[in-house]
């Protein structure tokens, strides 16, 4: 570590790790009441599991942003941290709440919790992936705002590199767009489309920027590349990221009540949004291979391919397959979309924070790199993770086309209750795989454990 | 990449062009709300629809169900439910709630008044008849 200040994202890495382990368990109980209806009802019906499911996710991927954050912007800066201690106050507190908030979905009915956190005086509640109480959207505000100060400040500070420009820009982003999560009006035309300011323009927009930083960073560290080339590469990424992803809102808005222009913008901008995952994967594999050293942490280089091959399969690819609005007028809604998000989100996002956290944790820990046992106990998780969520995505998909022939298309369409019946056994294969997953999350964990003769760094 | 192409001139294109692109955004999105009182069907927004919404919103209806296709996808299409159903059903359908019906899916029971019923089924007969791009292909959602 060549910052002492470097050691605040130890805690943001960890807290991450346990609160995706939570996520994951709670994937697996709404995976099983697809299939088993009543499994757990009620003292956890879907929508709560899946608001933990979801929001956890949000929350330990936005932990792992801190985390890379503190960890990469004093090397970036060469300098230390502004306020280590006012991280470490942030961390706290963004822990205490984010824990508050889960145990409220759990507890007490979502009605009782609207009630209990004064949704009336500014009502935000009960919006997909936006079900927060007000109070706790304020403290994620508040958190962010401390945060970005003390990153803004160790960069003006320090030597200003590509990396930390782009990277603060997209935790700016982040924090700015999350502000419409505020604005939800009567009309509920005008709700869906600011919602989407939030949801799209995060992860298909300024969230991507701070992946492209995070992934540079980490890439420039393992191959020794000259930094003036990648981030060349950094830039025309996310270049055309923006370019696509911005209009690409549009795919959002074929169907909500806005003009019907937007399948027309919507279809051709978002088409291209493959354009960039495409970039990435080649621009992983190419300083891979153009590298100039052999870093002893395989498992970190291994987890930044994936991410460039998944990011792309997952975002890219199955994207692509609903984005065009003619198909979209079929699927929208349906499994698919749940295939692609799974793998987007993967792909792009978890395996991203897991490439940084496999790079900095050993030098967090005083080390290069862990023992080759532990790292080859990384990889096998990484396979299995990896794998499990191909397969997972492989079996929503297989539901969704499924569902959108029988309930969408031809002469005779059944009911959506009457397909679900029917797609059951993608369901069943898909809680096999996500049971696969969570072995490959316990493997992960353990690798963390595992002892053994580490390199010196 | 060729050396002549520099870092600056990448930095330069990357917030010439994301520029160019947002206020495009912002134009297409000042457009639409110009042209939304045509399609989004606000002059029936009553205090009774938004009321519904609210219901809608603190009952996390969204967690089980699609409305215009967004949400969870665990329970049906609600955005034209009550073209599907019809206002009697929807009110009965959900007090009889949960089912019990062993290994169906379960909806809870929400204690809802009847006024707080009459009020959520405004809000779906509101949002039933938002200018959809005839969105569902057909009436199961």
């Amino acid at each position: 570590m060549q910052y002492k200040s470097q050691a605040v994202a130890k805690p943001y890495f960890i807290a991450a790790i346990g609160l995706f382990v939570g996520q994951i368990l709670f994937g697996l109980i709404m995976g099983l009441q697809y299939v088993i209806g009543d499994f757990m009802f009620p003292a956890i019906p879907f929508n709560v599991a899946r608001m933990v499911h979801t929001n956890l996710l949000i929350v330990w991927l936005l932990f792992g942003f801190m985390g890379a954050a503190y960890y990469l912007v004093p090397e970036e800066s060469e300098t230390e941290l502004f306020s280590p201690k006012l991280a470490m106050t942030m961390f706290w507190i963004f822990l205490v709440a984010g824990a508050l908030t889960i145990v409220g979905y759990l507890a007490v009915p979502y009605a009782a919790l609207a009630q209990m956190t004064g949704n009336d005086l500014l009502p935000t509640m009960g919006r997909e992936f936006l079900e927060q109480p007000t109070i706790t959207k304020i403290g994620i505000v508040v958190v962010a705002l401390a945060f970005l100060f003390n990153i803004g400040m160790t960069v003006l500070k320090g030597r200003k590199t590509a990396i930390s420009l782009v990277l603060v820009l997209g935790l700016l982003g982040l924090a700015v767009f999350f502000l419409f999560s505020f604005y939800n009006p009567e009309n509920l035309v005008k709700d869906k489309y600011y919602w989407w300011w939030v949801v799209h323009l995060w992860v298909e927009g300024v969230w991507e920027l701070i992946l492209g930083a995070i992934l540079a960073f980490v890439l420039i560290k393992v191959t020794g590349v000259d930094r003036e080339v990648i981030e060349k590469w950094l830039y025309v990424i996310i270049t055309m990221t923006l370019i696509t992803g911005i209009i690409g809102t549009g795919h959002h808005y074929y169907w909500i009540g806005t003009p019907e222009y937007w399948q027309v913008w919507g279809s051709v901008f978002s088409a291209l949004e493959p354009i960039p995952f495409f970039m990435l994967t080649i621009f992983a594999f190419n300083m891979v291979n153009k590298r100039r050293r052999e870093h002893p942490n395989k498992a970190a280089v291994l987890w930044a391919l994936g991410t460039g091959v998944m990011a792309f399969l997952g975002a890219g690819v199955w994207g692509f397959m609903h984005t065009l609005a003619p198909v979209n007028y079929y699927t929208h809604g349906t499994q698919i979309t749940a295939a692609h998000g799974h793998m987007a989100f993967y792909g792009a996002y978890v395996m991203v924070v897991l490439t940084i956290i496999s790079y900095a944790m050993p030098v967090l820990r005083g080390r290069a790199a862990n023992s080759d046992k532990a790292q080859v106990v990384e990889m096998w998780s990484f396979w299995l993770m990896t794998v499990a969520m191909v397969f997972i995505t492989l079996f929503l998909t297989g539901a969704g086309i499924l569902q959108t022939w029988l309930q969408r298309m031809g002469d005779h369409p059944m009911s959506f209750m009457d397909t679900q019946a029917q797609v059951a056994i993608f369901y069943w294969l898909r809680e096999g795989a996500g049971l696969v997953f969570m072995i490959g999350l316990a493997t992960f964990v353990t690798s963390f454990f595992i002892k053994g003769e580490t390199k010196a760094s | 990449m060729a050396t002549s192409f520099t870092t600056s001139m990448a930095r330069n294109i990357f917030f010439g062009g994301s520029l160019f692109f947002f206020l495009l955004f912002l134009a297409l999105t000042f457009d639409t709300n110009q042209k939304l009182p045509k399609r989004d069907n606000s002059q029936n927004i009553t205090a009774q629809v938004a009321h519904g919404k609210r219901i809608w919103e603190t009952r996390n209806c969204i967690g089980c169900h699609t409305l215009l296709g967004e949400g969870a996808y665990f329970a049906p299409e609600l955005g034209n439910v009550y073209v599907r159903r019809g206002p009697e059903f929807i009110k009965a359908w959900i007090k009889a709630q949960p089912t019990g019906a062993p290994g169906r899916r379960q909806m809870p029971q929400f204690n809802l008044t009847d006024q707080e019923l009459d009020d959520l089924v405004a809000f779906l007969k509101y949002a039933s008849e938002i200018n959809t791009n005839k969105w569902p292909p057909n009436i199961e959602g």
